[in-house]
């Protein structure tokens, strides 16, 4: 087993751990910062997002406005002094982004442009073309390459934390290359894995996006907050899932049933206008859409397809240019996986998984309760979604944590000690316990057998709207996959890129965030945001629910859910409304405020 | 996901090489049940799941934007995740490791020295006018920005070393990828490195090296046009060769 001794440890390069290993680079310049990536970072699931980035810019616009629409969004369950933080970091971290180089959409005068965006009162979402994910991730893994203290680790998977005395003191990873472990020590490690998605059968995530850095701290007692709130993005190809972006619906397509009719006024989002307004119709948030969809299929309204039922998003009145412009990943998506030119005909598109709203607790300076760890990006719980995030929250989120991350690890580690002496026989046990999985001769089982019953278990329990008699077979379903789990059988015993070995060693991961979804689900007996139950709590329930949940690992047995409040520091909850209704309460809320 | 109605299958006779038990790689055969929609990717995640679970590749968005699962199929560069079965139907599907790189395992390839290649061109801005962050955004026109767009849409697949002859010939060559990413930095009105990076190219491994097939551009599954930035670097190159014997003339 190698060593490698550090003083930051970065898990995690897509767009929050670039961010946090630049940050640390940058404010501690003489300290090593070792950056892991399952993969090259270039191919972090970062890479796929579409649609923007949300940032204050415009001089109608205004920072009260986007902390409004974040908290609306989530249904009141947001952190407010973080979204506060949030709103107010955004715009720089844009521009810092474009001073690195990244490709943001431009007005014909040179300034950046911003597009609409579901849920955003005001144009504030920066786009680059329908590809600002891609650009992000680029732009920030180039720019990485100008620190020499960034020591990457390309392609290590990380097995597990070295924790002792009450602090983490690094991590175990595994070079897929060479089936060797080394383990990293450090004074600080900054959680930046992603989310979770693939827990659920179709998914927008990419094959990468399995919770591990989330079960990890899960597993070192750290609570994972929220887990119940999981957003089905509501424009997905069918069948593969495929993300299409919202930017389509900012740039001005519209939604319609099989009878063409934009069937989104039936659901409390009119009225129509002929292009969608901010907060109406086909811009409003995605939890309600997708809601939508889900009724839309029960009344029989929907199309069907060879892989499920779909509705139509209609871009044709954009025109060819502006598609070229503005959706030319979307053009060439819909061409290859739907078969569809988007100039003359409509995309067939259905809800599929997309975010974990829920992840590693953590605080406004994003430190978990395990001193020295830090989580951002989408593993992470802050704070800022609540129920529902919003479309653009995210990209924008990367940076302004991954860079409080950054910070705040590399001030910590100034302050720790070093790693003590006895992390090496740790990281040598947990070498043994992953060696181990390698030489089991369990009962034939696959682990590509026990992740499907996982996904679709999770998709019929914890979907668009729940039951609770759902909730628990999917919690009892994913607790016999644990057992069975114990003796999946691997068929690939050699060192050399064993992927079999990988996928089984994240597939234990995956069970662990998906029991946690589950059980945080069934605890929540209220509807808010992304969690709707139709089994007669099927309204939002402040007097006893207005709380997060948090669920703690138990070794051998579910987890424990327990409830925590919610900082509200100036908005107090209110109805949740888009259209004309919530135009209305808004007024509203104005009036009394001048009053 | 494949659809459960699939009435057909095909072949797909994949190289595979592992080094602990090969001592050369060999073709395996699989059957797999195919329907219209399913891409090659799909194909191998289904064999891997149910009749080989050692098969290795890599992949990841199954969107064509990561750029894991560059492969070559039936002898041409492609990404797997966006190489559909029905256009290669009724096959054999032949898959190999993309061409010119080092095998690892299987489908499996070597991708650090492509890396320390796009490393070593300086791929990050040099500001020509350093801002502060307070100062706001530079101003960039659209055609400002269209004169290193399409360069900025690489997603370092490698389907264009695979294609390059003359990579294939000299793997010290800097080759398509990294040029077009260079000229991505180069052609950007904010950017001031332009000469510290044709510094970079101007030896014998640098842009000179290209024999001007232009197959690069053939094969990029995202129309980057690689072939275009090598010509740009080869007229850069020629002039700054040009200006520096003046330089020095200057001097004397």
């Amino acid at each position: 087993m190698d060593f490698f001794n550090a003083d930051i440890l970065v898990l995690g390069a897509g767009g929050a751990g670039l961010r946090a290993a630049i940050a640390a680079a940058q404010s501690a310049p003489d300290m090593t910062v070792a950056l892991v990536s399952k993969v090259y970072p270039m191919r972090s699931h970062t890479v796929a997002a579409e649609g923007g980035s949300a940032g204050v810019v415009r001089a109608d616009d205004s920072l009260d406005n986007h902390f409004n629409d974040t908290v609306e969004g989530g249904d009141w369950l947001c952190e407010q002094d973080v979204v506060d933080y949030f709103v107010g970091h955004c715009t720089r971290e844009m521009i810092q982004l474009e001073h690195w180089g990244c490709p943001w959409s431009r007005q014909p005068d040179g300034h950046v442009n911003v597009r609409k965006f579901g849920g955003m009162k005001v144009e504030r979402t920066w786009f680059a073309a329908d590809r600002s994910g891609f650009h992000i991730l680029h732009t920030l893994f180039q720019t990485s390459t100008k620190f020499p203290q960034i020591r990457r680790f390309d392609e290590y998977f990380c097995v597990d934390l070295i924790v002792d005395d009450g602090r983490v003191q690094g991590a175990v990873v595994l070079s897929p290359a060479t089936g060797e472990f080394t383990a990293i020590r450090a004074r600080a490690v900054v959680m930046a894995t992603g989310g979770a998605g693939r827990v659920f059968r179709q998914n927008t995530n990419g094959g990468i996006v399995t919770g591990d850095g989330m079960a990890l701290a899960f597993r070192h007692g750290v609570p994972l907050r929220d887990m119940e709130f999981v957003q089905y993005h509501p424009t997905c190809l069918p069948g593969t899932g495929i993300l299409i972006t919202e930017g389509c619906r900012g740039e001005g397509a519209l939604l319609v049933n099989k009878d063409n009719y934009r069937y989104l006024q039936d659901y409390g989002l009119g009225p129509v206008t002929p292009e969608p307004r901010n907060k109406f119709m086909e811009l409003g948030p995605r939890d309600r859409l997708s809601q939508a969809f889900w009724q839309e299929e029960r009344k029989g309204r929907t199309v069907t397809t060879p892989q499920g039922e779909a509705v139509l998003l209609d871009l044709r009145h954009l025109g060819a240019a502006k598609l070229k412009e503005r959706l030319p990943l979307i053009c060439e998506l819909a061409k290859s996986f739907a078969g569809v030119d988007p100039v003359t005909a409509a995309i067939p598109v259905r809800p599929a998984v997309h975010y974990t709203m829920g992840g590693i607790l953590v605080d406004i300076d994003t430190a978990s309760p395990l001193a020295g760890l830090y989580a951002a990006g989408e593993c992470s719980s802050v704070g800022i979604h609540g129920a529902n995030r919003l479309g653009s929250n995210s990209l924008a989120e990367l940076t302004v944590f991954g860079r409080v991350a950054g910070e705040q690890a590399a001030a910590f580690a100034k302050a720790a000690p070093a790693a003590d002496a006895r992390s090496a026989d740790q990281a040598r046990a947990i070498e043994a316990k992953a060696l181990a999985l390698l030489q089991q001769n369990g009962d034939g089982e696959r682990h590509a057998a026990l992740r499907t019953e996982m996904a679709v278990s999770m998709e019929r329990g914890c979907g668009i709207y729940r039951l609770g008699p759902e909730m628990q077979q999917t919690c009892e379903t994913i607790a016999q996959l644990k057992q069975r789990y114990q003796h999946v059988a691997l068929e690939d015993r050699s060192r050399v890129w064993n992927t079999d070995w990988i996928g089984a060693i994240e597939l234990g991961y995956q069970l662990d965030v998906a029991e946690a979804m589950a059980h945080a689900a069934l605890a929540r007996k209220e509807s808010r945001g992304a969690h709707q139950r139709l089994d007669g709590f099927d309204k939002r329930d402040d007097a006893n629910y207005l709380s997060h949940s948090l669920a703690h690992y138990q070794e051998g047995a579910a987890p424990r859910i327990t409830a925590q409040p919610v900082k509200i520091t100036r908005s107090p909850p209110g109805q949740r409304a888009y259209g004309a209704l919530g135009e209305q309460l808004e007024a509203a809320r104005k009036d009394a405020t001048h009053a | 996901m494949p659809d459960t109605t699939a009435k057909t299958t095909i072949e797909l006779r994949i190289l595979r090489y592992c080094p602990s038990t090969d001592t050369e790689p060999a073709f395996g055969s699989f059957q797999v049940p195919y329907s219209d929609d399913m891409s090659v990717l799909q194909a191998l995640q289904e064999i891997k799941a149910t009749l080989d679970g050692s098969l290795a590749f890599r992949w990841s968005c199954r969107m064509a934007v990561c750029g894991s699962c560059g492969m070559m199929i039936n002898g041409e560069p492609k990404l797997a995740c966006n190489t559909f079965l029905r256009d290669l139907a009724p096959g054999p599907v032949t898959v190999e490791p993309l061409q010119n790189f080092p095998i690892e395992r299987d489908l499996v390839v070597t991708v650090g020295d492509f890396v320390k290649k796009i490393e070593s061109i300086y791929p990050y801005v040099m500001p020509k006018v350093p801002k502060t962050v307070e100062e706001g955004t530079y101003l960039q026109t659209p055609s400002q920005m269209e004169a290193y767009a399409s360069f900025a849409d690489c997603i370092n697949c490698m389907l264009c070393y695979a294609a390059c002859p003359q990579y294939g010939a000299n793997p010290d060559f800097i080759g398509p990828g990294a040029m077009a990413l260079l000229q991505r930095y180069s052609s950007d009105s904010r950017d001031g490195g332009q000469q510290a990076r044709l510094d970079q190219i101007r030896g014998e491994d640098g842009v000179w090296s290209c024999t001007a097939v232009g197959i690069c551009s053939e094969v990029c599954p995202k129309q980057v046009d690689p072939a275009n930035a090598v010509n740009q670097n080869k007229s850069n190159s020629a002039l700054d060769f040009f200006l520096s014997g003046l330089r020095k003339e200057s001097v004397t």
